[in-house]
C-alpha cells in the first residue's frame, strides 16, 4: 500500500505537512483546556494559554497601612513590599507604577512620584516602595497602582475548587455509577440473544435481525416521553434504577448487532463438531462461542461505557434534577456553566476530569474501539 | 445506601439474574417441560430445541421490545393529546408546530447540519485516512484525529469555548484576530447564520476520527491490482485517488454518511451548551429539550417528527442488512 501512487519526494513532503497540519488543528483546542486548567484564575484572563509559559504581565492595586509608618528626620516615612500585599500576586517584577488607576504605569520603576494628598512615592522593581510625606498620611494610607510581571504560576486550584466546592467529585461518582451497571448488564442479555440469532435455526430469524438493525437507528428522543411517564406508573421515577434500565434498552440494538456479526463469523467447523460430540446449545454458547467472541464482547463495553459515560440527554431525563445525583455532563452544563461561565480555569478543570477517564479507556483500549467500529459499519 | 453500593448491588443481582434465568430456564427446558425421556424422547427434544432460541432472546426482545418499539408507538400516540394529556386533540400539536417559526428555524438549522456535518466529516476523515496511510508514523495521527470520539459533546463544546471566546486572552480566533490588527473582539457564536456553522465545526470535530478510521480500513482493502495498473497507464496520484480508490469504497462512504446523518439528528448536547438554543441556532433535538418537562404533547410530536425524518435511512439499512444475508 505504501509504495503505490508513485512515490514523489515533492508530494511526499506535501503529505508529511498536510497531516502535520491537520494533527495540529486537531490536538491545539484540547490542549489549550489542559494548559487552561493548570493555569492562575487571574492569569488566565490576563494572557492567553498559548502564553502560558511566559511572565504575566497585570495590574494590581494595593492600599498601604498608615500605623506601619515611622518618623524619621522630621518626615514620616512608610515603606514596605507591594508583593507583600493580599491583593497582589506574591512575586514578581514591577514594570511601572503610579498614584491613580487611570495611569496605573504612568511612573518606571525607581522613579518619584507626586502623592496626590502631599508627599512623594518611589517604588523599586522588586516591589519595595517607600512613601514620604511631611505630615502623618490620613486614616487611609496611599493606594499604589502598579503593573508587574508575575512569573508563571502552575497550580491545581481549579481542580481543588470544582472537585470540593462546586461538587464535581460527588458528579464523577454518580457518573460512575450510572455507567458500570449500564455497561456489564446489556452485554450478557445481548450475548444470548446474539447467539441465537447467529447459530440457531428458527422461522423468523431473518426478521429479527432485520428489526436490530431498524432499531438501531430509531431516535432516542421518542423514548423519553413514554418511558419516563412507565417509570413513573411503575414507581422506579426519576431514579438511578430508571437510568440503568433506559441505556440498557438504548444500548442493545448495537450490542446484538455487533455481536451477532462477530459470532456469525466464528467458523462452523469448531461449532459443528461440538454439537455433533453431544455438546447442547446451552454449551456451546458457554464453553466455546462466549471465549471466542472476546473481542466482540470488548469492543461493545467500550462503546457503552463511552456512550453512557458521556452522555448528556438520558441522564437529564432519567436522573432527578437534584444536586446529589447530578452526573458530570449535566453539572457541567447546567450548573458550572451558569453560574462560572466566566470562570475559565473552572470550567477547564471540570471540563478535564469528565474527560480523563474516556481518554485514558480510549487510548488503552484504542483496538478494540476500532475493531467494533468496523465491525458495526463496514459489513 | 451510596449510590455506588446500589451499583454494586444491582451489577450482582443484574449479573446473577440474567446467569441465573439462562441457566434455570435452559435446566427447566430440558428436565421438566420437554424432557429427552418418556414415550417419544425425540419428539420431545426437538420442540425443545424450537423453543430455546426464544428463551435466549426473551430478555433482549423484552427490552428492546419496551425501551425502542414501544416509545415509537407510545411517543406517536402521545402527541396527539395536548399539554397535560388530558384531552385529545388530532394533530394540533402538529399544526401548532408547523406555525411555531422558531420549529421552522430548527428545521431549517438541521437541514443545514445535514447537509454539511456528514458530508465534511465524511471528506475530511477520506483525506486523513488516505495521507495517513502512507507515512510511518500514521498511525500516532490517526489515534489523535480519532481522539476526540472519547469526549463527551459537553467536554467538546467546552473545549471549543475556549476557541471561541469573546476575549483575545482566551478565544483563539479572536487572538488571531488581534494578531492581524483587528481592533474589538467578536463573538462568532451569536453571529447570525454563520454562528450555526461554528457549532457544526465542534461535531464535524468530532466525527472526522470516525469516518477516517473506517474509510482508511476500506481503503487498504482495495486490491493493490487496480492501482498498480492505474500506475501503469500513467495515472498521477490524484487521478490514482479520485478515479480509481474512491469508485471502489463508495458503499462505506455512503455507510459513514448516514451513520454521521443519523447521528446529527440526535445529538441536542453541542447546542444546548453553547447556545441553548439562542442566537438562531436551534435544532429539532435541542427545540424539542426546550418542551420536555413542559408540554409533553408538543415534546414527542417534534420527536415523531424527527423519526420521521430518520425513517427513510432506517428502510434503506433494513434493506441493505436483508440483501446481505442472502
Amino acid at each position: 500500500m505504501k509504495s503505490h501512487a508513485g512515490a514523489k519526494s515533492g508530494l511526499s513532503w506535501a503529505v508529511h505537512l498536510t497531516v502535520a497540519a491537520l494533527v495540529v488543528l486537531w490536538l491545539v483546542p484540547t490542549v489549550g483546556l489542559l494548559v487552561s486548567s493548570f493555569r492562575d484564575r487571574d492569569q488566565i484572563s490576563a494572557s492567553g494559554w498559548w502564553e502560558a509559559p511566559l511572565p504575566v504581565e497585570q495590574t494590581y492595586r494595593v492600599r498601604t497601612d498608615p500605623d506601619a509608618a515611622v518618623e524619621r528626620h522630621g518626615r514620616v516615612v512608610l515603606s514596605g513590599n507591594v508583593f507583600d500585599s493580599e491583593d497582589s500576586a506574591g512575586s514578581g517584577t514591577v514594570t511601572g507604577f503610579g498614584v491613580t488607576g487611570r495611569a496605573p504605569a504612568e511612573f518606571a520603576p525607581g522613579a518619584t512620584a507626586d502623592l496626590r494628598g502631599g508627599g512623594r512615592l518611589t517604588v523599586a522593581a522588586d516591589g519595595r516602595f517607600s512613601a514620604e510625606a511631611d505630615a502623618p498620611f490620613g486614616r487611609r494610607g496611599p493606594t499604589i497602582y502598579f503593573e508587574a510581571e508575575t512569573p508563571p504560576k502552575v497550580t491545581l486550584d481549579n481542580y481543588r475548587m470544582v472537585l470540593g466546592a462546586d461538587g464535581m467529585d460527588r458528579a464523577f461518582i454518580n457518573t460512575l455509577t450510572v455507567t458500570v451497571p449500564a455497561t456489564v448488564i446489556p452485554i450478557l442479555i445481548a450475548a444470548f440473544a446474539a447467539y441465537a440469532l447467529a447459530w440457531m435455526e428458527f422461522p423468523g430469524r431473518g426478521l429479527l435481525i432485520a428489526a436490530v438493525v431498524g432499531l438501531l437507528v430509531v431516535p432516542l428522543q421518542l423514548a423519553l416521553v413514554p418511558l419516563l411517564r412507565l417509570h413513573q406508573a411503575v414507581g422506579i421515577g426519576q431514579s438511578f434504577m430508571g437510568i440503568w434500565f433506559a441505556h440498557t434498552g438504548f444500548g442493545l440494538p448495537l450490542a446484538v448487532y455487533l455481536l451477532r456479526n462477530y459470532m456469525a463469523g466464528l467458523p462452523r467447523d469448531i461449532i459443528e463438531s461440538a454439537k455433533v460430540d453431544g455438546a447442547t446449545d446451552f454449551q456451546v454458547f458457554t464453553r466455546i462461542v462466549l471465549p471466542l467472541s472476546f473481542p466482540a464482547l470488548a469492543s461493545f463495553a467500550i462503546f457503552q461505557f463511552l456512550w453512557t459515560w458521556n452522555d448528556l440527554l438520558v441522564a437529564k431525563v432519567f436522573l432527578p434534577a437534584a444536586s446529589e445525583t447530578k452526573v458530570m455532563t449535566v453539572k457541567i452544563a447546567d450548573d458550572l456553566l451558569g453560574s462560572r461561565g466566566g470562570d475559565w480555569g473552572i470550567l477547564a478543570a471540570a471540563a478535564f476530569i469528565s474527560m480523563a477517564v474516556p481518554l485514558v479507556v480510549f487510548f488503552a483500549l484504542q483496538r478494540y474501539l476500532v475493531r467494533g467500529l468496523l465491525a458495526g459499519s463496514v459489513k | 445506601m451510596s449510590p455506588l453500593l446500589q451499583g454494586l448491588v444491582t451489577i450482582l443481582i443484574g449479573v446473577g439474574g440474567c446467569v441465573g434465568y439462562f441457566y434455570g430456564a435452559n435446566l427447566m427446558l430440558d428436565r421438566v417441560i420437554f424432557p429427552a425421556r418418556g414415550r417419544d424422547p425425540g419428539a420431545n427434544i426437538s420442540r425443545a430445541n424450537a423453543v430455546r432460541p426464544w428463551l435466549f432472546m426473551a430478555p433482549a426482545m423484552a427490552a428492546l421490545g419496551l425501551y425502542l418499539v414501544y416509545p415509537v408507538v407510545g411517543s406517536f400516540w402521545r402527541s396527539l393529546f395536548n399539554r397535560d394529556g388530558g384531552s385529545f386533540i388530532g394533530l394540533g400539536n402538529y399544526t401548532d408546530l408547523a406555525a411555531d417559526p422558531a420549529f421552522r428555524t430548527a428545521l431549517f438549522n438541521n437541514l443545514l447540519w445535514v447537509l454539511v456535518v456528514p458530508a465534511a466529516s465524511t471528506f475530511l476523515g477520506l483525506i486523513a485516512a488516505q495521507l495517513t496511510d502512507r507515512i510511518r508514523w500514521g498511525n500516532i495521527a490517526k489515534s489523535m484525529i480519532f481522539m476526540p470520539m472519547a469526549i463527551s459533546f459537553v467536554g467538546a463544546s467546552l473545549i471549543w469555548k475556549f476557541v471561541y471566546a469573546n476575549e483575545a486572552d482566551i478565544g483563539l480566533i479572536n487572538a488571531i484576530r488581534a494578531g492581524l490588527g483587528f481592533q474589538d473582539p467578536i463573538d462568532v457564536i451569536q453571529i447570525p447564520f454563520w454562528n450555526n456553522f461554528f457549532l457544526m465545526a465542534i461535531l464535524i470535530w468530532i466525527q472526522t476520527g470516525f469516518a477516517m478510521v473506517i474509510l482508511s480500513a476500506a481503503l487498504r482493502g482495495i486490491p493493490d491490482e487496480t492501482i498498480e495498473a492505474a500506475i501503469l497507464d500513467g495515472a498521477n496520484p490524484f487521478q490514482i485517488f479520485f478515479r480509481v480508490m474512491v469508485p471502489q469504497i463508495t458503499g462505506t462512504i455512503v455507510v459513514v454518511w448516514t451513520t454521521i446523518t443519523i447521528l446529527v439528528l440526535k445529538v441536542f448536547d453541542i447546542v444546548y451548551t453553547m447556545t441553548g438554543g439562542n442566537f438562531g441556532t436551534q435544532i429539532l433535538p435541542s427545540y424539542m429539550m426546550s418542551y420536555m418537562f413542559k408540554d409533553d404533547g408538543r415534546a414527542t410530536a417534534v420527536a415523531f417528527v424527527i423519526m420521521l425524518i430518520v425513517l427513510p435511512v432506517m428502510v434503506w439499512n433494513i434493506v441493505q442488512a436483508r440483501k446481505e444475508m442472502r
